[in-house]
């Protein structure tokens, strides 16, 4: 029986009700009185010298406020990074300075170079054409090993290299994976590209600054997954406000994906302007803005070597790899490629020698940073399109050359530093074979044929480190916070209860699923339970949603606040019921006294807690109110086996989707439905990048993806319905939930399932010279990788 | 978008008059030019909606002639074609998406010309004639190069005359991004002979494929055309497909329209 | 300026504009009906559907001024008169079809046009109907099954 309540239950989003009806509030939606709108003239260019910015005749434009320009910022901060890496030579990475607006040069096509304010957005666009730019255009720094070659144009002069770092992981262990390649009976080697994407959240970025000169005190409006991190970030590192005269608040999100992480200019601009013309000052980007500002993410390029025994035991793995960070640092950009990627790439497997070389490169191209996955779909496609490589080198099956290799044992510690605290790989392998029909393949297989059409089929596994993450690790690691979350949990007099959490949902659900965990723990229904996120002013310092940490790190938070909730409340009830604390049982909202019939209420004792007549005052505070911070030991370690078979037109090349099953281990589970939600989504955005997306820059630095006109954003019909389980379920060890974490799962599971089911496909209908395709696998490319 | 002047005529001599002031530009269904205004890439002084002409909407047929109006919608020519001339109908009900097709119209589309539109492929094969507020152009004459037409300034198309054919398909291959026609192919075959039509492919724009028509005259099957290949030179290349896959295309499109005709 | 006069969810509201207000525009800033979004500059996100004279349209690719006397129909007027969810939208709750929310207006109202001239759609005419409205969160699954259990029929497509 599907349960009907508390954890487990499949219960209905209390918060669809206002999306459906078009009652959500997004920051667009928020106008305050006087507000004065903002345009930005952005670089046109993607390198240049700025030698001159004459705004005279732009500010005598009708309602232009205000116009601002580099200079303006030139004594504040520049937008900070957050992660310091160390290289291999001991040198800590290349850090540009990342002003607000471009100063001395623009670096990549939508570099802002002013920002005009004016009584409309139309007056304030007008005006930001009419300011004269005088722009010395440089040789565009695009490619990545052009970047590195010498007397390569240098996208920050001062730094004198494109090169951000050259990390090596672990370096210990390069000469020992030398050998073993060496030795190897047999290597595979393979080169790829993980493509540039562009997350392309529904919503574009919003920025709302208010400021009250009355209180000193700034607000933002934002569209972030962590406002607390940008209160942090904006207000410490670049307009110097504390943190007591700045509210930030992230009010309904639509969808991040991590775009919406990171700090951003804009938000900058707009709580600086607020102040300085003592007005709100709002902008809103334009879909084609989002395309040039918003960071972007993978584009990697990457030479990945795996060395094999007579059986297929796999000895060694050698990865290179070229890492874009492109014109400036944004937030987390330099631990995507490192920590979040050398760290998975010994997949499910236990392979005795690992190295990881990545190389990060500037470019004149957006900032990339984190998007859905961030750094372990890299690891995940490299690693799983190099196994089945393999194995159709070696002639071994690909389900059997995976389960010839699965670390089977737990706590498992990798080569690459992490320990996998536990996982079933056989389990969800055997769960992928029985709902992906894998038996019935040869027989859809023969139908295909019949239609004239070739049918391909592809599985992987994969890997992921979620919940982050360990503070002290972290920190070790270059990280520049803290990596907890936080809660309070506040009961009210008649028993009701408010959680203000640090972690922000913009789809997740959060609003649902941490009611029904609270729900759970006290016997309450979850309409009792409010959950509150997403404001600076109410909610403690919490570092957001992202990395699939939401319930590992900040439910963890809440549930431990709940715990000191409960276990205060069961002092409470022990002193009204006169019995001794340790005989106090919580169950179904009741405390009772074990092993007599003597019960009181849960809204009974939080009475008692506000109107403390009857109540131990000498031992005990009145209230019911508790704050928890909670940082996780370990990372968590999702895990599963995902299938796709797919038919390729052998006329056209165009590749269709017929099947997708996901087998997953998320540990234990909240809400199944919302769950399979985020898996559905995670493969859509799988799918996107194996199949579709490309963000395409030309020679000179233009990109030539920059609408929805040219760059493919995945739609109904180009994908298909999903078998999803996660019913093999190892939970998490070192969480009180025993939670992993599910909401990058389908995007690192899913690409490599699809390429390895073209390349089957390809093979199976006679074209055994295609070894690899880049992504995406449009049409043009399946078809000129045909031909030969 | 450049501030502008708004005016909605409901009778097509209005629209003409409006049309004759300065910088006025026509507007059909919208759903190319205002996407064009928000960029900031046209900047007319004044829009003539054509959207209030209830003279210029709807499907009829007469004596062997479909007339579309040209303010008709893609919808209303997907319903109002099927019965007669069902491979239009089709083609119709597939450009853009559903919310386009209610507002795009027939002669906006034409007298825009996109290289990728689908429209003039219909209109090229069926050899019809696009009626204006002052002449009748044949399709022949009508398309001259990418964006480009024989309209003069402030012509409206009022109609479009298409000869239904006794056989006809349209095949589509889409550019995934913008759903366009990478390559599209109309074939019509009437009592004068067989005419293919090829959009998306041709820097050009649309074309006529004489080398398959000729072909399909003496054999209008598929396997007439298997072995025809469309030159690569003058195609388009972008990042969805090199000249050389557009013109492989043309070949694979034209023998499923004739499968499908 | 010019006066634009229409029916917004059965309510007759006026306003001035400018020639180049969009009736998106005219809807969010001018009667405050947020509800309807916009998520691109090309008019192919399908955020901002909405009916007009029952027909779906992108109220981003529409004039205000070419709407002068239309009815206009927005997510703030699909729920049933007592204010309880209609059908498509009691669907997309109980099939967990929206998650962030931001596309969903637009999704509600497609679907809606949807079922109006095809009430028993199949699976794939679903997914083709809905080429004009883009979704990040859900991958789509979930959007396709409410719009068939909308409209009556078994929900076949793959499994939970």
């Amino acid at each position: 029986m599907p349960k009907d309540s508390g954890i487990g239950a499949s219960i209905k989003r209390r918060e669809d009700v206002r999306f459906l009806t078009g009652r959500g509030r997004y920051t667009d939606d928020i106008n305050l009185r006087g507000q004065a709108h903002v345009a930005f003239l952005r670089s046109n260019v993607a390198h240049g010298r700025l030698r001159g910015v004459d705004t005279a005749a732009a500010a005598a434009m009708p309602g232009v406020v205000r116009i601002f320009t580099g200079e303006d910022f030139a004594a504040v901060g520049g937008l900070p990074c957050g992660w310091q890496v160390t290289g291999r030579d001991g040198q800590v990475m290349k850090e540009p300075k990342h002003p607000v607006l471009a100063h001395g040069k623009v670096r990549h096509v939508g570099d802002p170079i002013a920002a005009v304010v004016a009584e409309t957005y139309e007056q304030a666009r007008d005006a930001a054409e009419a300011i004269a730019v005088d722009i010395e255009s440089l040789p565009a720094v695009v490619d990545m090993a052009a970047a590195l070659a010498p007397g390569s144009a240098l996208v920050h002069d001062d730094l004198g290299t494109n090169l951000c770092y050259d990390w090596g992981f672990i370096e210990d262990s390069k000469a020992a994976v030398a050998a073993a390649i060496a030795a190897a009976h047999h290597v595979t080697t393979l080169d790829l590209v993980n493509n540039r994407l562009i997350p392309n959240a529904m919503e574009p970025r919003v920025a709302v600054g208010d400021y009250n000169s009355a209180s000193g005190e700034s607000t933002l409006y934002t569209t972030s997954q962590n406002p607390h991190v940008i209160r942090l970030l904006m207000g410490a590192f670049v307009l110097g406000i504390p943190e007591h005269k700045l509210r930030v608040v992230a009010p309904d999100v639509g969808g991040g994906f991590g775009s919406k992480i990171f700090h951003y200019a804009e938000e900058a601009l707009c709580t600086f302007a607020a102040r300085a013309l003592n007005r709100p000052v709002k902008w809103t980007a334009q879909r084609s803005e989002s395309f040039v500002t918003d960071a972007h993410g993978r584009d990697h390029v990457t030479r990945i070597e795996l060395a094999l025994d007579r059986d297929g035991h796999f000895l060694a793995i050698r990865t290179s790899t070229l890492a874009n960070m492109g014109a400036y640092l944004s937030t987390f950009a330099p631990s995507v490629p490192t920590y979040l990627h050398g760290t998975l790439m010994a997949g499910n497997y236990k392979t005795p020698h690992i190295y990881v070389n990545v190389k990060a490169v500037f470019t004149n191209t957006v900032p990339v940073d984190a998007y859905r996955g961030a750094g372990r779909p890299e690891a995940t496609f490299q690693l799983e399109r190099v196994i089945d490589k393999a194995a159709r080198e070696m002639g071994i099956d690909p389900v059997e050359i995976r389960r010839r290799n699965f670390v089977d044992a737990f706590p498992y510690q990798t080569p690459v530093a992490v320990a996998y605290d536990t996982g079933n790989y056989h389990a969800t392998m055997d769960k992928l074979v029985t709902i992906a029909d894998l038996a019935g393949f040869e027989k859809r297989r023969a139908a295909s044929a019949a239609k004239g059409l070739l049918r391909g089929l592809g599985l992987n596994c994969y890997i992921e480190a979620c919940g982050i993450a360990p503070s002290h690790l972290v920190g070790q690691l270059g990280a520049r916070a803290g990596l907890y979350e936080s809660a309070t949990v506040r009961v009210n007099a008649t028993g009701g209860i408010v959680v203000m959490t640090g972690s922000h949902s913009h789809g997740q659900g959060h609003e649902t699923t941490f009611a029904q965990v609270i729900a759970d723990m006290i016997g309450i229904p979850e309409a009792q339970v409010e959950i509150v996120h997403g404001d600076t002013a109410n909610a403690p310092m919490g570092m957001g949603t992202y990395g699939s940490r939401s319930l590992a790190v900040g439910g963890s938070a809440m549930v431990r606040a709940a715990n000191k909730i409960i276990s205060k409340a069961r002092k409470i009830a022990a002193h009204l019921m006169e019995a001794a604390e340790g005989d106090i049982e919580l169950k179904d909202g009741k405390f009772r006294v074990a092993g007599t019939d003597k019960s009181v209420d849960w809204g009974a004792v939080c009475l008692a807690a506000y109107v403390p007549h009857n109540y131990p005052l000498a031992e005990l505070e009145p209230g019911l109110e508790e704050t928890a911070f909670y940082d996780p030991a370990n990372f968590t370690f999702p895990a599963g086996a995902y299938a796709c078979e797919v038919e390729v037109d052998p006329e056209t090349g165009r590749v269709t989707i017929d099947r997708f099953a996901a087998a997953d281990d998320f540990g234990n589970i909240v809400n199944p439905m919302v769950v399979d939600g985020q898996v559905h989504g995670g493969i859509g955005q799988g799918i996107g990048q194996a199949l579709l997306e490309r963000a395409v820059y030309d020679a000179n630095g233009q990109l030539l993806s920059g609408t929805y006109m040219d760059y493919a954003m995945p739609r109904a019909d180009d994908l298909p319905s999903y078998v999803v389980d996660h019913s093999c379920a190892t939970p998490c060890t070192h969480n009180p939930l025993g939670v992993k974490g599910c909401g990058e799962a389908g995007a690192i599971g899913s690409p490599p399932a699809v390429v390895n089911a073209v390349i089957d496909a390809l093979h199976r209908g006679g074209h055994a010279h295609v070894t690899h395709i880049d992504m995406p696998l449009s049409p043009a490319r399946v078809w000129a990788a045909m031909q030969g | 978008m450049y501030a502008f002047e708004f005016t909605r005529p409901k009778t097509v001599a209005e629209a003409v008059a409006a049309l004759a002031g300065e910088d006025a530009q026509a507007l059909g269904g919208g759903q190319t030019l205002i996407p064009t205004l928000k960029q900031r890439l046209a900047s007319p002084g004044m829009l003539v909606s054509l959207a209030g002409i209830a003279a210029m909407r709807g499907v009829s047929v007469a004596g062997g002639t479909l007339t579309v109006g040209g303010g008709t919608t893609h919808a209303a020519v997907a319903r109002g074609a099927a019965a007669a001339f069902p491979a239009l109908a089709a083609l119709a009900g597939r450009i853009g998406d559903p919310a386009v097709r209610n507002r795009g119209t027939i002669g906006g589309s034409l007298a825009n010309n996109d290289p990728s539109a689908c429209y003039p492929a219909a209109v090229l094969a069926a050899g019809a004639s696009v009626v204006t507020d002052r002449r009748e152009i044949a399709a022949d004459d009508f398309f001259r190069g990418m964006f480009a037409t024989a309209l003069e300034a402030g012509e409206i198309i009022t109609a479009v005359r298409f000869p239904v054919p006794q056989r006809a398909a349209y095949a589509k291959f889409v550019q995934p991004a913008s759903r366009f026609a990478l390559v599209g192919v109309f074939v019509a075959k009437s009592a004068a002979g067989v005419r293919v039509a090829v959009t998306g492919a041709s820097e050009g724009g649309v074309f006529r494929w004489t080398q398959a028509e000729a072909a399909l005259a003496a054999d209008f099957r598929p396997e007439a055309v298997r072995g025809l290949r469309a030159a690569a030179a003058g195609m388009i290349g972008d990042l969805h497909g090199s000249p050389e896959y557009r013109a492989h295309l043309v070949g694979v499109m034209t023998a499923r329209a004739v499968a499908a005709a | 300026m010019a006066k634009v006069a229409m029916t917004v969810n059965g309510k007759a509201v006026s306003g001035e504009v400018e020639g180049r207000t969009l009736l998106v525009q005219f809807l969010r800033e001018g009667l405050g009906l947020t509800g309807t979004h916009v998520g691109c500059d090309t008019s192919q996100c399908g955020a901002c559907v909405v009916h007009i004279d029952g027909a779906a349209v992108k109220a981003c690719a529409v004039f205000a001024l070419d709407a002068e006397g239309a009815s206009v129909r927005t997510i703030e007027g699909m729920a049933n008169a007592d204010g309880s969810l209609s059908a498509i939208q009691q669907a997309f709750q109980d099939h967990h079809a929206l998650q962030c929310g931001f596309c969903t207006p637009g999704m509600v109202m497609s679907a809606a046009a949807l079922l109006a001239e095809n009430p028993k759609p199949t699976e794939r005419e679903v997914r083709e109907y809905l080429e004009g409205n883009l979704c990040r969160c859900t991958g789509y699954h979930n959007i396709v099954k409410a719009i068939m259990a909308a409209s009556g029929q078994e929900v076949a497509i793959a499994a939970e």
